[in-house]
C-alpha cells in the first residue's frame, strides 16, 4: 500500500523533504508525458518538467487538501504548458517584428515537422484547447468530469470538445483520402 | 468511443516518450535543492503517522550524489551504472564475480522486496529464486534485443561492476533512517543489521526503478520500448531567416544599393556543423556574407591618422561568368595593439535551461570561457548571470586576475539551482551598468542554445529595451551552442539590435577562433553603425547584384539617417561585400533595354561606380562620411579577392546557384585551393575540405 499522494503533498507542504522527493519521483514521468502531449516536443517537455519540478517547492504550499493531488498537478502542468506556449508565441512575434522573412521561415519549418506523421498532423489539426482536452481525456484517460476539473471547465464543455475533436479528425481523414 | 478517437489515443500512447534518466535525475536533484532553499533549514519535518519508523532514504543519498556530479556525461554514466546494478541484482548469483557472493547473500537475506519494480523477481527462497532468476535473465535477453541502451543490462564487464558496487555502497552509506513512504510498509521493528541489509536491497531496486524507469517498465511490458522506434512528432525547432537571394538590378532603374555591414560568422559554423554531420545545410541557414566574413583576410590596414578602417576595392573577372566582373569591397578595421585596449567589463548571461546539458553546449561553453579567461588582463572584470531554471547573478563582478573565483563559479554553473527568476537580461544589463566606468568597454555576452526566454516577453519591450541599452553604450554578443533548437533568426536579430555580433560555436576550435583569436575584434568596436552605399554608373554598368547581405539591406534614405542602426566593426575585423556587375556592352547582359523611356546614361565613362561609407566613432551620435570612386582600372585584389569569390561561389552552390551556369563544385574547389594563400590557422584549408564534403553530399 502506498502512502496516498494527498498525504505526501500535505507533508511536503509543511517541509517534509522525503515526502516531497517521493512525490516528485512518483509523478515526474507523468508530468513529462503530459507535457509532451500538450507541447508535442520531447525537449520542450523536458524543460517544462524541470521548470515544474523547480516551481513545485513553492507551489506545494498552495495545495488544498480537499482536492485530489493528481487533479491539482494536472492543472499545474496544463497552466505551465499554456504559459510556455504563450511565451513561445511571443518569441515568435518578437522575431517577426524584426522582419517578415522569419515568419515565413518559421511557418515552413513548423509545417514540415508537423507533416512528419499522422499523429503530428492530427494534433496539429486541432486547435490548442482541443489539444489540451485530448491530452487529458485520451492521454491521461481521465473522465470528462476529471478533465473538466483540471482545465477549469464544466463536464459538458469537455464532452462537447471531444465531439469537436471527432469532427476535426473525420475532416482530416476525408482530406487525406481526397489527396 | 469512436474509431477516430481510438486511433488518436493509440497513436498518442505509441509515441509517448520515455523519460530521459539523466534529465529526470537532474530535474529532481535541482527541485530538491530548490525545496531546501524554500524551506530553509527545516531538515526534520513533522513526522507522519503513516511512515514506518525505520529504513533508508535512498533519495537523500542519490540527491547528494547527483548534485556532486557535473556533466551530463557523468549523469548518463551513473544511470547506466544503476542499470548494471539492476542486472546484478537480477542475475547476480549466476555470475562468477567477486561481488556476486555478496549480492547473492544480500538478496537472499532480504525480506520480500516491495513491489516497486513491477515484475522484478523477488526471491524469497532458494528454488523460487532460481526460477525467478531464470525469468529475469530471459527478460534481460529480450531487453537486449530491444535497444542497445537496455542491452547494457546483461553486461558483466568487471570494470563496470566495480562502480556498480560503489554506487550501491555509497547509497547505503548515505542512507539515513528516514524512510521513503513510497513502498509497502515493512515489518515494523527490525534489528539494525537487517535494516541495513534491507536498505541495501531496496536501494538497488529503487535506484533501478528510479533512475531507469524505462527499464523497469521494459521488464514488465515492452511498451515504453516504443521509444526506440518512436514516431514521436518532435519538430526540429531551428529557425533561420531564409531570405530570398538579392535579385539582379538594372542600373538605369535602380542605380543605388545600400546595406549595413555584417560581421557575424554564425552562418559558416552552422553550415560546417551540418556538413560534418553528413547533410547539406538548410538553405535558410546559408548567409553568404557571413561565410565570406568568417575568414581572416590580409587586406591593407589603415594608418594611424586615417579613419578607423580602410576601404579596399578590387575588380576581377567573375570565375563563373567571363562576361561579368566581381567588385569586392573590403573594409579592414584598424588593428589595435592588445596593450592599448581599454579595460573590459564582460557580463556573461548564460542559459542554464535543461537543454543546455549536452556536451556540445554548457560543457563546451565552460571550456571556451576558460580559454578566453587566459587572454584577459588583470584589470578586466567578469561577472556571470544565469537564466532559465535558475536565475541570478552567480558571480559578482570579479577582476580577471582572480581566476580561482571565476573558474569556481563556472564549474558550479549547472549544480546551482536558486531562484527561478525571469529577469536574466535585465539583470545582466544592470550588472553591466554597475561595472561600467569612463574609458572602459562593457559587453554582455549571451550564451544560449536557442531559448530566448530572457525575462522580457513583450516583443516591443524587448526591442526597445535592447535598443535603449545599446544607447547606453553596452554592447551585446550572442553565442549559439548546439543544434536542434537553435533559433538562428532570433539570435541574429538580437545581436543586430544590440550592437553586437552573433557567432555559432560548435567546436572548441571555433570557440578559440571567436573568443581568443578574435578577442580584440569581437570585443572592441572601433566604428559603429557602418553603412555602405554604392551608386552604380549606368554608363559603364548595365546590371548588378549584391551577393549575400539579404538580411542587411537598407533603404536608400536610411544611409544618411543617423538614427537607423547598422553593423559594427571591431578592431582588426575585416568586412567584405561582393557585387557581380555586368559592364555595358557585355554579352552577359540578361535584361533587354526598355523600348520606352530609358533614361539617358550620363555618367563619366571612367568609373564603375561611387562608394560611400558612413560610420560613427564609438559613443558618437553623428556619422562621418567616406567617399571612394571605383575606377575602371581598379586592381584585382590578388588571392584575397579570389578566395572571397570562391566562398561566394560555395555559398551560392549551397543555395541554388541561379547565376553560376556550368560552374560547379570542381571549379569552386580549384579556385579556393589556388587562392588559399598563407592560411596560418588552416581556416581556408578547412573550407576546401567542406566544399569536397558538400560536393559528395549533393551528388
Amino acid at each position: 500500500m502506498e502512502t496516498p499522494d494527498e498525504a505526501l503533498a500535505r507533508a511536503a507542504a509543511v517541509g517534509d523533504r522525503e515526502a516531497f522527493a517521493a512525490l516528485l519521483d512518483r509523478h515526474y514521468d507523468r508530468i513529462l508525458r503530459l507535457g509532451w502531449r500538450l507541447l508535442g516536443s520531447v525537449a520542450e517537455a523536458e524543460d517544462l518538467a524541470q521548470d515544474i519540478c523547480l516551481g513545485l517547492s513553492a507551489k506545494i504550499a498552495g495545495f488544498r487538501a480537499e482536492a485530489r493531488f493528481s487533479t491539482w498537478l494536472h492543472r499545474v502542468v496544463v497552466n505551465a504548458a499554456h504559459d510556455r506556449r504563450r511565451r513561445a508565441a511571443t518569441r515568435a512575434k518578437a522575431a517577426d517584428g524584426w522582419g517578415d522573412w522569419e515568419q515565413a521561415r518559421r511557418a515552413e519549418a513548423a509545417e514540415a515537422a508537423a507533416a512528419a506523421d499522422w499523429l503530428g498532423r492530427a494534433m496539429a489539426a486541432l486547435p490548442e484547447d482541443l489539444r489540451d482536452t485530448v491530452a487529458l481525456v485520451l492521454g491521461e484517460e481521465m473522465t470528462h468530469r476529471e478533465a473538466g476539473e483540471a482545465l477549469g471547465l464544466s463536464e459538458g464543455t469537455v464532452s462537447w470538445r471531444m465531439s469537436e475533436v471527432k469532427r476535426h479528425l473525420r475532416a482530416l481523414a476525408a482530406a487525406e483520402e481526397g489527396e | 468511443m469512436s474509431d477516430e478517437l481510438e486511433k488518436l489515443k493509440a497513436a498518442l500512447k505509441a509515441a509517448e516518450p520515455a523519460p530521459d534518466t539523466a534529465r529526470k535525475a537532474e530535474a529532481l536533484a535541482r527541485a530538491m535543492a530548490e525545496f531546501e532553499r524554500v524551506q530553509g533549514s527545516a531538515e526534520a519535518a513533522r513526522p507522519m503517522s503513516d511512515r514506518p519508523g525505520k529504513g533508508a532514504g535512498f533519495w537523500t543519498g542519490a540527491t547528494a550524489m547527483i548534485s556532486r556530479l557535473t556533466t551530463r556525461a557523468t549523469l548518463a554514466g551513473t544511470a547506466s551504472v544503476a542499470v548494471i546494478a539492476l542486472g546484478l541484482a537480477v542475475i547476480g548469483p549466476n555470475l562468477r564475480l567477486p561481488t556476486g557472493a555478496r549480492l547473492e547473500q544480500e538478496t537472499t537475506t532480504a525480506p520480500p522486496a516491495p513491489a516497486t519494480v513491477a515484475d522484478a523477481p523477488a526471491p524469497p527462497s532458494g528454488e523460487d529464486r532460481t526460477s525467478g532468476l531464470a525469468g529475469g535473465r530471459e527478460r534481460s535477453d529480450a531487453e537486449g534485443a530491444v535497444g542497445d541502451y537496455r542491452g547494457n543490462v546483461g553486461q558483466t564487464e568487471a570494470d563496470a561492476v566495480a562502480p556498480g558496487e560503489r554506487l550501491a555502497l555509497e547509497s547505503t552509506l548515505e542512507a539515513q533512517p528516514a524512510p521513503l513512504p513510497q513502498s509497502a510498509p515493512e515489518p515494523a521493528p527490525m534489528a539494525e543489521a537487517e535494516a541495513a541489509d534491507e536498505a541495501f536491497t531496496r536501494n538497488e531496486e529503487q535506484s533501478a526503478a528510479r533512475t531507469a524507469p524505462s527499464i523497469s517498465g521494459g521488464l514488465a511490458a515492452p511498451a515504453p520500448a516504443a521509444q526506440d522506434v518512436m514516431v514521436a512528432p518532435e519538430p526540429d525547432t531551428e529557425a533561420y531567416p531564409g531570405a530570398e537571394p538579392n535579385p539582379l538590378k538594372v542600373t538605369t532603374e535602380a542605380p543605388v544599393s545600400t546595406f549595413s555591414i555584417d560581421v557575424d560568422t554564425a552562418s559558416y559554423a552552422v553550415v560546417r556543423s551540418s556538413l560534418n554531420a553528413g547533410s547539406l545545410p538548410p538553405q535558410g541557414a546559408v548567409r553568404i556574407e557571413e561565410m565570406i566574413n568568417y575568414f581572416p583576410y590580409d587586406w591593407p590596414a589603415p594608418g594611424d591618422d586615417e579613419a578607423p578602417f580602410r576601404t579596399n576595392v578590387s575588380v576581377l573577372e567573375t570565375p563563373w561568368n567571363p562576361g561579368t566582373r566581381l567588385v569586392t569591397v573590403a573594409l579592414q578595421g584598424r588593428k589595435q595593439a592588445e596593450e592599448e585596449r581599454p579595460p573590459l567589463n564582460l557580463v556573461f548571461l548564460i542559459d542554464t535551461s535543461g537543454s543546455m546539458q549536452d556536451a556540445n553546449k554548457l560543457p563546451l561553453l565552460k571550456q571556451s570561457f576558460r580559454l578566453m579567461l587566459s587572454e584577459l588582463r588583470p584589470e578586466d572584470e567578469v561577472a556571470i548571470v544565469t537564466y532559465a531554471g535558475s536565475a541570478g547573478q552567480v558571480l559578482a563582478p570579479t577582476p580577471a586576475s582572480d581566476r580561482a573565483a571565476i573558474l569556481g563559479a563556472l564549474a558550479r554553473l549547472e549544480a546551482g539551482g536558486s531562484t527561478a527568476g525571469q529577469a536574466g537580461l535585465a539583470q545582466a544589463y544592470a550588472t553591466a551598468r554597475g561595472m561600467a566606468e569612463d574609458g572602459e568597454l562593457t559587453r554582455v555576452v549571451l550564451a544560449t542554445d536557442g531559448d530566448f526566454n530572457v525575462g522580457i516577453s513583450d516583443p516591443e519591450a524587448l526591442k526597445d529595451y535592447i535598443a535603449r541599452e545599446r544607447e547606453s553604450g553596452t554592447y551585446l554578443s550572442v553565442l549559439g551552442f548546439g543544434r536542434g533548437n537553435l533559433d538562428d533568426a532570433t539570435m541574429q536579430a538580437l545581436a543586430q539590435n544590440g550592437n553586437g555580433t552573433a557567432a555559432y560555436i560548435d567546436t572548441l576550435n571555433e570557440a578559440r577562433k571567436v573568443l581568443v583569436d578574435e578577442l580584440s575584434g569581437a570585443l572592441f568596436p572601433i566604428a559603429d553603425d557602418v553603412k555602405v552605399q554604392i551608386e552604380w554608373n549606368p554608363a559603364t554598368v548595365a546590371e548588378y547584384r549584391l551577393i549575400g547581405y539579404e538580411t542587411r539591406a537598407l533603404a536608400r534614405e536610411d544611409f544618411n539617417n543617423d538614427r537607423v542602426d547598422a553593423g559594427e566593426i571591431g578592431a582588426g575585423h575585416s568586412v567584405t561585400a561582393i557585387y557581380e556587375i555586368t559592364p555595358v556592352g557585355s554579352d552577359a547582359v540578361m535584361t533587354e533595354p526598355l523600348r520606352y523611356g530609358t533614361p539617358e546614361a550620363t555618367g563619366t565613362a571612367s568609373e564603375f561606380g561611387f562608394l560611400r561609407l558612413r560610420y560613427k566613432e564609438p559613443g558618437e551620435d553623428t556619422s562621418r562620411l567616406i567617399e571612394t570612386p571605383i575606377g575602371l582600372d581598379t586592381g584585382e585584389g590578388g588571392s584575397e579577392a579570389r578566395f572571397a569569390a570562391a566562398i561566394a561561389g560555395f555559398g551560392q552552390l549551397l543555395t541554388g546557384a541561379t547565376y553560376l551556369g556550368d560552374w560547379g563544385w570542381d571549379e569552386a574547389i580549384a579556385l579556393a585551393t589556388s587562392a588559399r594563400g598563407e592560411d596560418p590557422f588552416g581556416y581556408r584549408a578547412e573550407a576546401v575540405g567542406l566544399m569536397r564534403l558538400a560536393q559528395s553530399l549533393s551528388r
